[in-house]
């Protein structure tokens, strides 16, 4: 039986934040935590796969307590286990001990049941890195398909995946021996409407939550702080920019303000002559 | 021992991508910033392209003329075409043997899907997207670090990153988001061949066919003029008006993140932190509101015109000029008198 795994993370949802004018730091209270979107096709596509082959669903998350919402959600589409890796000890994780964290969680999951296709949402909306997934993908020594916009198939008995992946240029057809590891753009699968079992099951949800010592002895070295290399110098809120010059359209009538707005462009001489070259 | 610092040169189908040159540009400044440093300890500095692919020689060229003054190349049928084992086993292999200070990439899709499996493959720091990089003090670490500027969290914070104990110090950045450098096509380097054995189980995943996208030509980066719509255009039919301008006057359409995730238009058009970063030399935003990730996208324009109905609208803040009035009203007017003029002087 196939055994497909995600990996998902619950995110503020960005663009709901709002900034204290004072301070210059984040206001959480009030700003929703949501199941990450890519993360969220990316679990859509590992469902309707499982179905399709009637194969099995893990999903995991690091994260605190409450990301055990985004961890239902996982269920109501149909995910058959779920885990939320949670511990103070993991606070302060950049992108290296995350994908520590997270790739040591996959082995020990593959252990038990041997896993054939990671799944992971091409990026965070928070951070906007996408490094998890390949750095994970790495230490696990798995082939990766970055911004998977279709998987065109899966066969368990040959163990293999075909895969398209979509770059600047265009579209790559990925053929990949399994187990692999994917990150989804959100074109790889609709988010679909819960079935009514699953919707049940996800009502008496209640996730395995893994510490940094059960079942796993993590590393302390790896992990929170002390684990990642990358630290915040400093941070604070994008430069204020002095408002445009304005025409209301409003008091110089249409044509009024089109011919003075086309009369300040064509006075800047770049603009000039970059519109001169047109004629 | 030499302060190297290192830029990996993209490259596909027998070109150099352009993020290569800019990131060179920056290398460059970067070795300025710790003269002083150097003058101190006698220690040398060398800022060194890595080249990966097959027959690129003339790539490795290309790299020192914007700045490179020695080229690790690896030039072998095996990298003909990207695949991210291979290569990151390459890239991790080389900076084992050499040791970097600093190792810029691209963050194009290509540099994305790398530069974080070498980062982890080496334990080190990476930060993403960097929208300003410089060699400075941090804390009382004696040897100046290299200090990485992002947005993060939508645009609405903008953090400093260091890596402080480990190396290289490693960051990826967008292209355009720093200025192409001028080239030399004078500039004399190094081009050392390197080697590196690919095993067959790094080739677990293969390239079976690539189809070309149509809308990759639309270079929305590299464009001297963009025409954005966003939110404000109501309906998907609005980009036909966006067009129209966009073609009368020379240039692209872009879009904001909105009129994307509403499915009005293919991702390929999004401008701001999530899509293309971009500094054309006229950025027309029609009917988008400003939110900062967009701003943090075309801020960089040199001229910037804002068309909105809303008088308050934060893209006024970044706006070189606003309009405010209806752009279903401002764009055909617009059109109107610059056929006129065109008709006029021809």
């Amino acid at each position: 039986m196939i055994h497909l795994l995600a990996s998902i993370k619950q995110v503020p949802d960005t663009t709901n934040i709002r900034i204290d004018p004072e301070t210059g730091s984040m206001i959480r209270k009030g700003v929703p935590a949501i199941l990450n979107p890519y993360d969220a096709h990316a679990v859509a596509a590992a469902a309707e796969w499982k179905r399709k082959l009637d194969g099995k669903l893990t999903v995991i998350t690091m994260g605190p307590p409450a990301a055990k919402e985004a961890l239902q959600e996982c269920i109501e589409m149909g995910a058959d286990r779920a885990i939320l890796i949670s511990d103070r000890k993991f606070a302060g994780s950049d992108t290296l001990a995350t994908s520590y964290v997270l790739a040591e969680a996959i082995r020990k999951i593959d252990q038990d049941d041997p896993v054939d296709l990671v799944f992971f949402g091409k990026q965070a909306i928070d951070g906007d890195t996408a490094q998890v997934g390949p750095g994970a993908a790495i230490r696990l020594g798995l082939p990766l398909i970055t911004y998977a916009v279709e998987i065109s198939e899966i066969n368990v008995d040959e163990k293999y995946a075909v895969i398209v992946r979509k770059t600047e240029s265009g579209k790559e057809i990925i053929q990949t021996s399994l187990p692999a590891a994917l990150t989804a753009e959100k074109a790889i699968a609709e988010i679909p409407y819960a079935a009514l079992p699953d919707l049940i099951t996800s009502l008496k949800f209640i996730p395995e939550v893994w510490s940094a010592d059960e079942p796993l002895a993590y590393d302390e070295n790896q992990i929170g702080l002390s684990g990642s290399p990358t630290m915040v110098a400093k941070s604070g809120t994008p430069e204020a920019h002095e408002p445009a010059e304005t025409i209301s359209v409003a008091e110089q009538g249409l044509s009024g303000a089109v011919e003075i707005i086309l009369g300040k462009m064509l006075s800047n001489s770049s603009v000039a002559s970059l519109l001169e070259e047109l004629k | 021992m030499t302060r190297r610092f290192w830029v990996f040169i993209e490259q596909n189908q027998g070109k150099m991508h352009p993020v290569a040159a800019e990131l060179l540009g920056v290398a460059n400044q970067l070795v300025s910033e710790i003269a002083d440093e150097l003058q101190a300890s006698g220690e040398e500095t060398s800022v060194e392209g890595i080249l990966v692919g097959h027959n690129v020689t003339d790539i490795a060229q290309e790299a020192i003329q914007y700045g490179a003054q020695r080229i690790h190349k690896i030039d072998s049928p095996a990298f003909e075409h990207y695949l991210n084992r291979p290569y990151a086993e390459a890239l991790t292999h080389l900076v084992k043997k050499y040791q970097p200070e600093v190792f810029l990439i691209g963050a194009t899709t290509l540099g994305r899907d790398l530069a974080g499996a070498v980062a982890t493959s080496l334990k080190t720091g990476l930060t993403a997207d960097c929208t300003k990089l410089e060699m400075g003090h941090f804390r009382k670490i004696e040897k100046k670090l290299l200090l990485a500027t992002r947005p993060a969290f939508g645009g609405n914070v903008i953090a400093t990153i260091v890596c402080k104990d480990h190396l290289p110090q490693m960051a990826t950045v967008r292209p355009r988001v720093f200025e192409t450098p001028a080239r030399n096509a004078k500039a004399e380097g190094e081009i050392l061949e390197e080697e590196f054995e690919v095993k067959p189980e790094m080739m677990a995943a293969k390239l079976v066919e690539f189809i070309k996208d149509n809308n990759a030509q639309l270079n929305l980066e590299y464009a001297d003029i963009i025409v954005s719509g966003g939110k404000g255009l109501g309906n998907p039919d609005g980009f036909k008006l966006i067009k129209e301008l966009a073609d009368e006057l020379g240039g692209v359409v872009g879009s904001s993140r909105a009129a994307v995730d509403g499915g009005w238009i293919d991702y390929a058009h999004q401008v701001g932190q999530t899509g293309k970063h971009v500094r054309p030399k006229l950025y027309v935003a029609c009917g988008i509101s400003g939110a900062i990730q967009h701003k943090v996208g075309m801020q960089d324009s040199d001229y910037i015109l804002a068309i909105n109905t809303d008088p308050n609208a934060p893209i006024f803040e970044v706006a070189t000029l606003g309009v405010v009035g209806d752009l279903y009203e401002v764009i055909p007017e617009m059109i109107k008198q610059l056929r006129a003029q065109k008709g006029a002087s021809s």
